[in-house]
């Protein structure tokens, strides 16, 4: 077998980081174990710098000897890990003063972070189910235990579990999926399922199998009817681990999701599309519909990351059996929702950690009078909302208008359904989103208000972030015109 | 002063009001007067921009496009910043940066609670990018950036100044306003993609697809004119999308009602002429009578409405229903006269009822209530100055020949009496029956004005304000009020300077129509 070192020279680097990061956390005592974060975001950097300059080189690694590629390093896998490696560092920096100051197991958490994110950088990558199987397992097993990190807080240890069973209660029904995808194709390899001869005439369990392996990927992003585990494990989990699993994981289930629906299954498009659309429409009202309701701000932004999830899969509803321009738009504006999704709402529960971890609780009553205490914090908060919601000059707008323009580019009616539903969760959506933003700047504070003390590393986190959301909503071409030419399957 | 190709002054016109807010933001805000001052600066710099590029507008070349740029901007989607100014776009765009340097000026006396003019003049200077942007630009992309750039400005002028019920308000309104602007994208997207599909180089571009046409099929324009429909008409507000205006406008502060009637209306009825007609003629020549009923059901049931008002502001701002609804009229004649009627009375409703609004404001600064039965009658003796000039605002507002009122009115009325030929041909009788209408309207108009000054201005003052010491109009008031008074008598005159320089962009635009 052979092996491109340089290609896999990021996921290398990460490794070795967290290695690092175990071993100091043996090593350093007190005060001095928060070191494994600068540690951590060194590692991040480097990995980042790797990543950069495979962009245009479209490396293969891991090639067998009857020519399949199991792992593709295309700029499609590259603008993947540039959005999850600028997610862990965003999320290393709201990190420090969180578990610093909480006394957390702080080597024990940058460890499994990063090991989350090694699985989140495979994904894009990987052209075979066992490694897409790995991958996902690789970042949803840190994601249990982190989620459970707050030990002495009944609400962890029930955020924990719920992530849990439900996790694998999801792993072991895609699991029972790919074995009935490998028995009627005799392959783990993506393309050669797409050319199996059983995909020209399949039989219903094959079917069955599809959605089978569907379901996996959508408990990661959060689909309705797979999303119950998200607020309950949002809300209980340490807030930084709630911004990574709303953000990151999600973006890498998206990964996984693209490449096996788009390059495995594409052939059985016309039986998945629809059923995808479907999930699309109900992911993003019920998320929204149930997002009014809330008055835990964690739980508002959980409930809003399900209905961006619903935005998301929107592509996926209008994909062809057949590879053409309207899939190719379908997956590249996924991928530049991801990519605007995880700058706005990182900064979101950036602020959230800002705001709510002196006050303990995590109620958006904090928020109120934010503007007058905080004005650049709020500031801040109020550009990712907008921005969330889809306003302009933000890139959120851009991220939906990506979304409405491959739904619209169908020309199919069930494509300006999807559109139109979009509408109207935008104006459901836009009345929370401009709650918050309403409290910060309209109400009075709160007398038990506290000062907020943010600290360095999430200032200059949600600053950047902010600068990054609105520079991006004026031109947004700066990612657009990258992602553009990215083709999940360049290497064919 | 600018050569007429000078693309980068209209860029920097668009953007100081920007550059302004990122002063004021700076400034320290306990420096409450300098900052007013530096408000009316900021505001008057890019005023005497404005006026130096409209000194140098080609008069003679008005349907052509001035002052453009036309650059790549996100090549992905092929969006263009493609700006540029024509005889449709210079009267509106001169309004926008006349109405907010008086509201400027009248910042410097009066502010309504929680006062904040650092934040206040913020917000108007960004409100005022969008609303200079909408009017200039020809990229469809772009048209939609800066369409969706007000609402968060306004949003929080009406949430933070506003009135008692400021919160329902101001949500009301961008939700409202998002709801429709969000269809209006979905269509422009399907016109982009029809366009795309004739092998049009530049499918977002206004003018390349006015020009050229989309070569779509008649269902197609009808679904697309209705999503662009929808967008446009709530932001009129056309009669039945208007209930988000009385209730924003009443709660608005004074300067946000200014803006919000003055210019942010405009953008409505201006989408339609620029875009939604020459782009989807033959959607709009189907939705035609649907739009002319729909307006004079507003003409009928905004007078009606503003008979049974109590209040002075939630008054004004009914009586704005009815006069757009003039203004939809002109437009659904589909003919030269019509469009002519309805940018023209664009601009007069703009002046007109800026000017009433201003007043209203400072109604309530003198009595703190805008409830009619309070104030009591006798203003022209208790302020003889203010009393005055209310009359002649509300006289403008119902149409008195010689002021501004009048002609977009009237050539309304007149240019739906005989409209395009081919709904001349269909709806000959359903269009004679609009205009009477609207006649009728008029003289509910009349009646509702004459009643509102009947009741605030004639009689003596009732035994609550009898004694009380009530101000006649100050400086700042006159310095903001007259230049609007003077327009309305200029217009109202020589209605020449609106039309004359509409003229030719208005005949090219109608040459898009294929009647």
């Amino acid at each position: 077998m052979q092996i491109d070192y340089l290609a896999i020279a990021p996921e290398i680097t990460l490794v070795v980081t967290a290695l690092l990061v175990v071993a100091a956390d043996l090593v350093l005592r007190g005060d001095y174990k928060q070191l494994a974060n600068p540690l951590s975001t060194i590692g991040a950097v480097v990995a980042l710098g790797f990543t950069l300059s495979l962009w245009g080189d479209d490396r293969t690694s891991f090639i067998t000897p009857d020519g399949d590629v199991l792992y593709a390093v295309t700029d499609f896998a590259i603008v993947f890990k540039v959005v999850f490696l600028v997610s862990l560092l965003a999320v290393l920096g709201v990190s420090w003063r969180y578990f610093a100051e909480g006394r957390y197991f702080q080597g024990e958490y940058y460890f499994l972070l990063l090991v989350s994110f090694i699985g989140m950088v495979i994904m894009p990558s990987a052209r075979d189910m066992l490694t897409l199987f790995v991958a996902l397992e690789t970042v949803s097993i840190p994601g249990f235990i982190m989620a459970g990190m707050r030990k002495r807080d009944l609400y962890s240890s029930e955020a924990a579990i719920k992530f849990f069973l439900i996790g694998v209660l999801s792993v072991a029904l895609m699991l029972f999926g790919l074995s009935l995808v490998y028995g009627f194709t005799g392959t783990t390899v993506l393309t050669d399922i797409a050319a199996a001869d059983v995909m020209a005439d399949p039989p219903a369990l094959m079917l069955a199998a599809v959605l089978l392996v569907i379901v996996g990927f959508g408990f990661k992003v959060s689909a309705v009817p797979f999303h119950f585990w998200a607020p309950d494990t949002y809300a209980g989990a340490p807030m930084p681990v709630a911004a990574m699993l709303a953000v990151a994981s999600k973006a890498a289930g998206f990964a996984g999701l693209i490449s096996v629906t788009f390059i495995a299954f594409q052939p059985l498009a016309d039986s998945w599309a629809p059923i995808m659309g479907v999930i699309a429409g109900l992911t993003m009202t019920l998320g929204n519909l149930i997002a009014l309701q809330q008055r835990d701000i964690v739980r508002l932004l959980a409930y809003s990351s399900v209905a961006q999830a619903g935005y998301m899969l929107v592509p996926f509803g209008i994909a062809e059996a057949t590879a053409g321009p309207v899939n190719d738009q379908a997956v590249q504006s996924v991928v530049f929702y991801l990519a605007a999704y995880a700058l706005m709402n990182i900064g979101a529960f950036g602020v959230a950690i800002a705001v709510n971890r002196r006050s303990g609780d995590r109620a958006i009553s904090d928020f109120a009078g934010l503007g007058a205490r905080s004005p650049l914090m709020a500031m801040a908060m109020t550009v990712f909302l907008l921005s969330l919601a889809g306003i302009p000059p933000t890139v959120g707008f851009w991220a939906k208008f990506s979304v409405i323009q491959s739904a619209v580019g169908a020309a199919t009616v069930f494509g300006y359904v999807l559109a139109s539903l979009i509408v109207f969760n935008s104006v459901i959506a836009m009345f929370y989103y401009l709650r918050v933003a309403g409290l910060m700047w309209l109400s009075e504070p709160k007398e038990s208000a506290v000062a907020l003390r943010p600290g360095l590393q999430l200032s200059f986190v949600v600053a950047g972030l902010t600068v990054l959301t609105i520079i991006l909503g004026i031109v947004p071409g700066l990612i657009t015109d990258n992602t553009v030419e990215t083709q999940v399957v360049a290497t064919q | 002063m600018f050569p007429t190709t000078a693309g980068w002054a209209l860029t920097i016109a668009v953007f100081l009001p920007v550059l302004g807010a990122a002063v004021l933001a700076v400034m320290p805000s306990d420096k409450d007067q300098l900052i007013r001052r530096t408000g009316v600066v900021l505001t008057g710099v890019s005023f005497l921009w404005v006026v130096a590029m409209t000194a140098s507008f080609d008069f003679g070349a008005s349907a052509s496009l001035q002052f453009e740029t036309d650059v790549a901007w996100i090549d992905a989607i092929g969006a263009r910043y493609h700006i540029g100014m024509d005889g449709i776009s210079l009267p509106l765009f001169f309004l926008t940066y006349l109405l907010p340097l008086l509201c400027a000026v009248y910042t410097t006396k009066i502010l309504p609670e929680p006062g904040k003019p650092k934040a206040f003049l913020a917000l108007m200077l960004l409100l005022q990018t969008g609303m200079a942007g909408t009017f200039i630009a020809f990229d469809l992309v772009l048209f939609f950036v800066f369409w969706e750039l007000v609402l968060v400005p306004m949003f929080f002028m009406i949430g933070m100044w506003g009135g008692p019920r400021r919160e329902y308000a101001s949500v009301k309104f961008f939700l409202y306003t998002l709801f429709g602007s969000v269809f209006m994208l979905i269509a422009f997207l399907a016109i982009y993609f029809q366009a795309s599909s004739t092998g049009m180089a530049t499918p977002w571009d206004i003018v390349a697809l006015s020009e050229v046409g989309i070569g779509a099929s008649r269902t197609f324009q009808l679904w697309a004119f209705a999503g662009i429909f929808l967008g446009f008409a709530i932001k009129v507000p056309m009669w039945p999308f208007h209930t988000w205006l009385p209730d924003a406008h009443t709660e608005a502060p004074t300067v946000g009602s200014v803006l919000l009637a003055g210019v942010l209306l405009k953008m409505g009825t201006y989408g339609f002429v620029r875009i939604a007609l020459p782009i989807l003629p033959d959607g709009a020549m189907a939705f035609a009578p649907i739009i002319g009923v729909l307006a004079v059901i507003g003409i009928i049931y905004g007078s009606l409405c503003c008979l049974a008002q109590t209040q002075v502001k939630r008054l004004i701002a009914f009586s704005s229903v009815g006069h757009m609804g003039f203004v939809m009229l002109g437009i659904a004649a589909m003919n030269e006269q019509g469009i002519q009627a309805a940018l023209y009375g664009n601009i007069a409703h703009g002046v007109v009822t800026g000017l009433l609004f201003f007043l209203a404001g400072s109604m309530k600064e003198r009595y703190h209530t805008y409830e009619i039965a309070e104030i009591g009658g006798g203003m022209l003796t208790k302020m003889p100055k203010y009393g005055v000039l209310l009359t002649y605002a509300a006289v403008a507002s119902l149409g008195l020949p010689g002021l501004a009122g009048f002609w977009g009115e009237f050539t309304a009325m007149w240019a739906a009496i005989d409209p395009a030929p081919a709904l001349d041909a269909q709806y000959g009788g359903l269009y004679l029956a609009l205009v009477v209408g609207a006649a009728v309207g008029t003289v509910l108009t009349a009646g509702y004005f004459l009643w509102l000054l009947q009741r605030v201005n004639l009689g003596t003052p009732s035994a609550k304000w009898a004694d009380e010491k009530l101000a006649d109009v100050m400086a700042v008031e006159y310095v903001s009020w007259v230049p609007l008074a003077v327009i309305i008598l200029v217009m109202g005159i020589f209605p020449v300077v609106v039309f004359g320089v509409q003229d030719a962009a208005v005949s090219q635009l109608v040459g898009y129509l294929n009647l």
